[in-house]
Parts: structure tokens; sequence; C-alpha cells
């Protein structure tokens, strides 16, 4: 039982890995579908990702070298994760209470980041973190470990008391709306009262994760009282690091897909281009929508139906 | 205000809401008087009777009650199983990752809502928010199709009244995508009120007249939704050459309007609309074309003279057998392009839409009409005399061209050129962040039982009060007309009909058309007075 926290911390983060893994295969094995871009689109060069043009504004827009901007999806979709510009530009309200709520997630990633770092730096080069660097590694994991817990509960507090006061959210929020504000609320307030309480220097979550990083995990140490509350705490972190990816918290990946391969996929099919090929499996699809115009019968696709002659 | 939440949509049997002009805000001067604005005449009890009326106080897709339970069972069911379908890649290929994208991912944080017009103007009743037909649409799909927790994904009753409703309810959206530029998330409420008529037409087999029977029907078997078949719209189309001939003061063969020229450089398609209802706008391009000098054609083909494509806001099958004749005509002329007329669904369709479906020798090259008409207004070929069109001007972007396909700057080049820049004016706000006028989704050509004035008065009202906003510097009055250039058939009919409805011209002097029509009363060859504001 000594080393419950270690398994259990195993596997969450092969949960994690393996429902990131299934979310990012289901989008990228989704079949290829129509283009529904909206502008402004991200890439386009220049001024036109500013104010919403495209290629199609060329004449002969085919005959030209089509510009992408990597920098340019960069410069929209950085800010867009670590800020949530969107939200800020359109839902104020939202903003201040969900920003706090995920960039504080992100400062907490960043210390368990850090912290497993550290650990193996440790190893490597343990003269350069014993000196500054290992100082400076130190503060800064203090700072955006307790600074992210304390503002994800802020956060998450701000959502949960939204959700259920405002008569429109009020309406759309589930029960496990309710229920995902308030895993986040006890698992993380646990973990900061946690280090307020019997880790303030980080030496019990740092000497843990050390040994989960380098797979040589080592037994809680202290009395019972500490070793229960870290245990505790490491199994509640644990498990809400594995439920993530299994709800619809994993807009986190299906942004990416929603940016990339629908709002701003705007590649155009050229004539003898490498995309025929996938439209011609769609189009051979076969069709069993019912109603009587479509003149659907379970076998013939839809190149059949689109090309027959058209009968009222 | 009747104020639904979600789990009413299966309850009681008469309408959810009750909109009534004391829920909206007062547009701008000098329609600011609420009291003074039309009231929306109700519903004859005949249709009351006859159709399902149980969501607002219109109906625009005309369902007929249910005769009895057994029969609402079955449409219950022949619904749930188009829900089920629109999940499978044989048949929603087309649109199934950004439908379950949309499904699985939204926070339900309502971020949407008040970038919605409809919502907006109907003093934010919750019914008309982006985000009612969605969660309404997420729960029956995940307690009845997928058959998880309601705890997990909310609750809701499914009866016939939640689909009729729902139905219904699919056509109180312009699917303008305002909404899903605004999410954090990329969710896209339009997209699933488009799904929603999708499962309606394409498994239930219930769609509104005026795109189906009227529209793609039309457009399939007879050329156009207009109903002209290709002899008529010769014929008519010959009246334009005259008329523009006398009204430009040109040698009629600078107004000649050349038919299935093979190997043509341009296939130029049209909203046949234009050629019925807007004859100056086909007569614009020919003159301005062939000032230009361009190699060009209209077809004569089966639906190659009308640009058209209803599909797009209610079937795909539909959507792709319409573009398949387009592509066709291009193909049987060889002609080098396509080029769209100022039509924005059309637009959409051939160009975004139709990209994925067109391959092969059926992939002619498809282009906007605007980088030509900015590439013509500044090619110096033609001599402009801007004090011709020495009125206010304001601009009204298209969705589908502007926030739909980034077709945002070359109107507005063009515009520079043939309009005097002190009389030039933005909407606020404008280009990809627009309004749609409210006929966007083929609402502009729906005007049955009392929907016409739903959408006059409200899906329309934000774009009559931007219009207003852009012309609150000028006196006005019928003696200083003003300008909307509208260059979209829909949109214009739209405004047309607002105007119409507010007595706006009479009242403001607000007139509208298109960008063509102002370029060519800018030519300093062509009769002054090409634009006529007395013919309104």
């Amino acid at each position: 039982m000594a080393f419950f926290p270690h398994i259990i911390t195993y596997i969450a983060l092969g949960v994690f890995a393996i429902a990131c893994i299934a979310r990012v295969l289901m989008w990228m094995r989704m079949p290829m579908h129509l283009r529904w871009e909206l502008y402004p689109v991200a890439h386009e060069p220049g001024n036109k990702a500013k104010y919403g043009g495209s290629y199609l504004e060329e004449s002969d827009w085919w005959k030209k070298p089509r510009e992408v901007s990597m920098a340019g999806e960069l410069k929209v979709m950085v800010p867009e994760i670590l800020f949530l510009v969107a939200l800020w530009e359109h839902n104020r309200k939202m903003w201040v209470r969900s920003f706090p709520f995920h960039f504080g997630i992100y400062m907490v990633i960043g210390a368990t980041v850090m912290m497993m770092g550290s650990a193996l730096l440790g190893l490597a080069v343990p003269d350069l973190m014993a000196g500054g660097l290992g100082t400076f590694l130190h503060n800064t994991v203090l700072f955006c470990g307790a600074g992210g817990l304390g503002l994800s509960i802020f956060g998450a507090l701000g959502l949960l008391q939204r959700r259920l006061t405002d008569p429109g959210l009020r309406d759309f929020t589930t029960v496990a709306d309710i229920f995902n504000l308030v895993f986040f609320i006890v698992a993380f307030g646990l973990a900061l009262v946690h280090f307020i309480a019997i880790d303030s220097d980080l030496s019990r979550s740092a000497g843990f994760l050390a040994g989960i990083v380098t797979f040589s995990p080592v037994a809680l140490t202290g009395s019972v009282h500490e070793v229960s509350f870290t245990s505790a705490t490491i199994i509640l972190m644990g498990v809400l690091v594995a439920y993530i990816p299994l709800t619809h918290m994993s807009h986190f990946i299906g942004k990416y897909f929603a940016y990339h391969a629908i709002r701003w996929n705007d590649k155009p099919n050229l004539k003898g281009g490498d995309e025929e090929a996938a439209i011609g499996e769609m189009l051979t699809q076969p069709v069993s929508w019912a109603a009587k115009h479509i003149g659907a019968d379970g076998k013939k696709t839809w190149a059949d139906l689109a090309t027959q002659e058209y009968k009222k | 205000m009747n104020a639904p939440l979600i789990r009413d949509i299966s309850k009681g049997d008469g309408p959810l809401v009750h909109i009534v002009n004391e829920d909206q805000v007062p547009l701008p001067p000098p329609f600011d008087k609420l009291e003074d604005e039309p009231r929306i005449p109700p519903l004859s009890d005949q249709v009351k009777q006859r159709f399902e009326c149980n969501l607002d106080d219109t109906i625009v897709v005309n369902i007929p009650k249910a005769k009895s339970p057994a029969e609402e069972e079955e449409l219950v069911n022949k619904f749930l199983s188009g829900l089920r379908k629109s999940f499978t890649k044989e048949n929603n290929w087309t649109f199934l990752m950004p439908l379950v994208m949309s499904m699985e991912h939204c926070a339900r944080c309502q971020t949407c809502n008040d970038a919605c017009h409809i919502y907006e103007e109907s003093g934010k009743n919750p019914l008309y928010r982006p985000t009612y037909r969605s969660e309404v649409l997420r729960r029956i799909y995940y307690k009845y199709v997928k058959e998880e927790s309601t705890w997990v994904h909310g609750d809701v009753d499914l009866n016939w009244k939640t689909v009729s409703r729902l139905i219904e309810l699919a056509y109180r959206c312009n699917l303008c995508r305002r909404c899903a530029q605004t999410c954090p998330i990329g969710a896209d409420n339009a997209l699933i009120a488009r799904e929603l008529r999708k499962i309606a037409s394409q498994e239930m087999g219930i769609f509104t007249r005026e795109l189906h029977q009227d529209g793609s029907e039309l457009q399939l078997t007879v050329g156009s939704s207009t109903g002209m078949n290709s002899l008529v719209v010769k014929d008519n189309v010959e009246f334009i050459e005259e008329d523009t001939a006398d009204l430009t003061g040109l040698d009629p063969e600078k107004t000649k309007i050349p038919w299935d020229k093979q190997g043509a450089e341009i296939l130029l398609i049209h909203n046949a609309g234009e050629i019925m209802a807007w004859p100056e706008n086909v007569g614009s391009f020919a003159t301005l074309f062939n000032a230009a000098g361009l190699d060009w054609t209209l077809s004569s083909d089966l639906a190659a003279y009308d640009g058209i494509n209803y599909g797009v806001f209610y079937d795909d099958m539909q959507t792709a057998r319409t573009l398949l004749l387009h592509a066709e005509a291009a193909r049987r002329l060889k002609v080098k392009k396509i080029v769209l007329g100022e039509c924005g669904h059309a637009h959409k369709a051939l160009t975004i839409i139709g990209d994925k479906i067109l391959t092969g020798d059926m992939n002619t090259p498809r282009e906007s009409c605007m980088p030509i008409l900015r590439d013509i207004a500044k090619s110096g070929k033609i001599k402009w005399d801007k004090s011709r069109n020495d009125f206010p001007v304001t601009l009204h972007d298209p969705c589908n061209l502007v926030r739909l396909m980034g077709v945002n700057a070359p109107q507005r080049e063009a515009l520079k050129e043939v309009v005097p820049e002190n009389r030039f004016r933005e909407m606020t706000p404008h280009g990809v962040n627009n309004y749609c006028c409210g006929g966007g989704s083929g609402f502009a050509i729906m005007s049955g039982n009392n929907f016409a004035d739903f959408r006059h008065h409200f899906y329309g009202r934000r774009k009559f009060r931007q219009i207003l906003e852009a012309f609150q510097d000028e006196p006005m009055d019928k003696e200083h007309p003003k300008y909307v250039c509208a260059p979209c058939s829909n949109c214009k009919g739209q405004i047309r009909d607002i105007i119409k409805y507010y007595d706006a011209f009479e009242k403001a002097g607000i007139y509208y058309g298109g960008l063509v029509e102002l370029m060519v009363n800018a030519m300093a060859d062509v009769k002054p007075g090409y634009i006529d504001f007395e013919w309104h």
C-alpha cells in the first residue's frame, strides 16, 4: 500500500495519454468534409488575416502561389490558448472567471513539469542544479504551483457561482458541469492546503515526482497523518488527470481541430490535385436517407444520386 | 415576455413565445417610436387548424398536424432515424466532423448569443438564442441515440411537439455564422440549425415550399427557381440588352449579352432573380464586361443561367445536384473559368461548398465577380465620373461572400474608384463582423403566412438599424437620396422589402442597389442618371 499513490499516478498518466491519443486519432480519422471555413483565417498573409480577406480576393487565384503564414496562425493561437482572447472579446463576465481557471491550470502543469525536469537535471548535472539554476527553478515552481492552484480555485468558484446564479447559464448547466467544477475545487483545494500545511517548500511533492519520473518510486515518509494527507492529495489529483480527457473538457484537443480542420481549412481542391482521390472515395459512399426526393436505396452512392436525372 | 426553458420545448400546446413590439429596442430616427411600428398580423385560424403553429407567432415550414398519436410516434422515429444517419460517414461525410465538433465541445457558456441579431432584436428571448436549438438537439442525441446519462448531458423529453418545434426553430436562424465567429472553442450553432434542416428534408421529407418545390426542384427540372426555361430567359435578356442600351445611351453592341460561346474566357452565372427583378444589374454587368473587353458568355444549359443553389440552405443532395449542373455547363462550353454575379450564396455554393465535390474536368476554376470588378475599376479602360455618384453610399457585406468566403476588400476598392471619398461610409460593424440582412438562408424568398412581417420586423431589424445609423449625419428625408450598396441578390431582396415595410424611401430617402449599377452610373460615356431614385 505504500506505493498505492505511485500506482495511481502511473495509471492516471497512462489513462490521460491513451485518452488524449484516442481523441486525436478520432479527429484525424474523421472523413473529409465540405469546406466550412470562417473568416478571418489566421494563416492568410499580411493584412488579409486582420481584416478577414482570403486568396479568393484575387482574380485567377488558382494561377498564383498560395501563401500560408504559420506565423499568422501562431499569432492567433498562442494568445488564444494562453489568454482566451475570444472570451475576452465576446464575454468579459465569463472571462474574468474562465481565464484564471485555465491559466491557473497551465501554471500547475508548468510547476509539475518543472519539478519533474528538475529531478532529471539533478541526476544528469547535479552541480548545475545545486547552484543558481536550481534555486531559480525552485522559486518558479513555488510561484507557479501555489499561485496556479489559488488562481484556478478562484476561477472555478467564479464559474460555479455564475453557472448557478445566472438564469441564462443555469438552464444549460448539467449535473456533470457542477460536478466537474466541484471536482477541480476539491482536488486543487486539497493540494493547496497540503502545500500550506505540510509541504511549503514542496520537498514532498518534488520527491514524489522525482521518483515517478525516474521510475524509482520511494515510499512517502513522515507521520501517518502526513502520509495519508499526501496520499489523498496525489490520488485525487491523479483521478482528476485521468478524468479530464474522458469528458467534454477534452476540448483542448478538439479546439485544435476545430480551428485547423474546419474554421481555417481553406485549402483549395485544384484540378488533378492530391484531394481528388479522397473526394472520389466520399462520393462512392452508399446513401440511405429516406426522403423520396433523395432516391436512396442504401446501395446507390452520392455520385449515383447526384448525377441521375431529377424527377419530381 | 415568455422565456422558455430548454425542457419547455416538449410541453404545452400553444406557441412557446409571443414577441411583441414592446419587447424591442427602438430604431434610430425617424423610426424611433415603437408605437408607430407596424404590428405583426396573427396567423389565420385556418392555418392554425392545418399546421403545427406551436413555436411562436409565425410558421414557415408549414408542417401538417399529425392526425393521430401513432402518426406522431412515426414522425418522431423518423426524426431519430435521421439523427442517427447524421452521425454516419456514409450519409453525412459532408459535415460529420463539424457536427461532432459542435455537439461534443460546446461549453454552454452562452458567449455566442449576443452575436445573434435575431436573438438581440427579439428583445433577447431565450428561444432565439443560437444555443437553444443546439442544446435541445444535443440532449436528444445523447439521451435517445447514444443512451448516455442525462446527468452528464442534460435532459429533454422527445415527442412530436419537440420535433415539430425544433424543425420550425431551425428556420429562425439566418445561417450567417456570426455566432460561430465568437465561439472560444469553435462550436457552430448555425451549422446545427442547418443539420436540423437536413434531417427534416433528407429523412422526413419536410422542407419549406420556397426552398424545395419552388426552389431547388424547379431549378433542377425547369432550369431556374424563377420558373424561366432557357427560351424565356433568352427572351428576357434580349429585352435587358435593349433597355440597357436605351438607359446608357450606348451603342447596342456595347450592351450585348453573349450566349453559349464555346471556349470563352468567362462563364458568368447570375442569380436569375436579377433577370426578373433587377434587370439593370444584368445590364450593368454586360456594359462593364464589354467596356473592359472581356471574353465572356452566359449559358442556356439547364440551371446554368441561374446561380442559385437553395440546397445549401437545407439539403446536401440538392446542393450537389445543382452544383453538378453548373459545373457541367462550364465543362461543355470549355470556358476557362466560372464567375459568379452578385449573389452571395451562389458564390459560397460553387467556390466553397462545391470545392470538395467537383473533380477532374468538372473542376473548372471558379471565382467571385468582385476581384474582376475591382480590376475593371482600376484598369483605366473605363473613364469614371465620380460626381455622378454624389450621394451618401454605404455598403452591406453579404455574409456568404465576406464572413464565409473572405471576399472583403475588392468591392471596397471598386467603390473607391466610382464614389466620391467623402460620400462613402461604412456600417458599424462591417466586413467579416457584419450583420446579416435578415434574408439569409433563404428567408428573403419566404413570405408565406405572416413570415414576411417577421422577416422585416425581427430578422432584418438589425440591418435596418445599421443602415439608419450609417446615414444619421444626413438629412433623413426623401429629398436627400441615400444608396445602400448590397452586392447580393438575396440581400438586395431583403433590403428592398425592409425599405418598403418601413416606407424608408418616402420617410428617409433610403434606396438600394448593387455594386455594378453604381459603377455604370459613374461611367463618363454613359448617359447621366442611370440610377433612377424614383424607381424603387
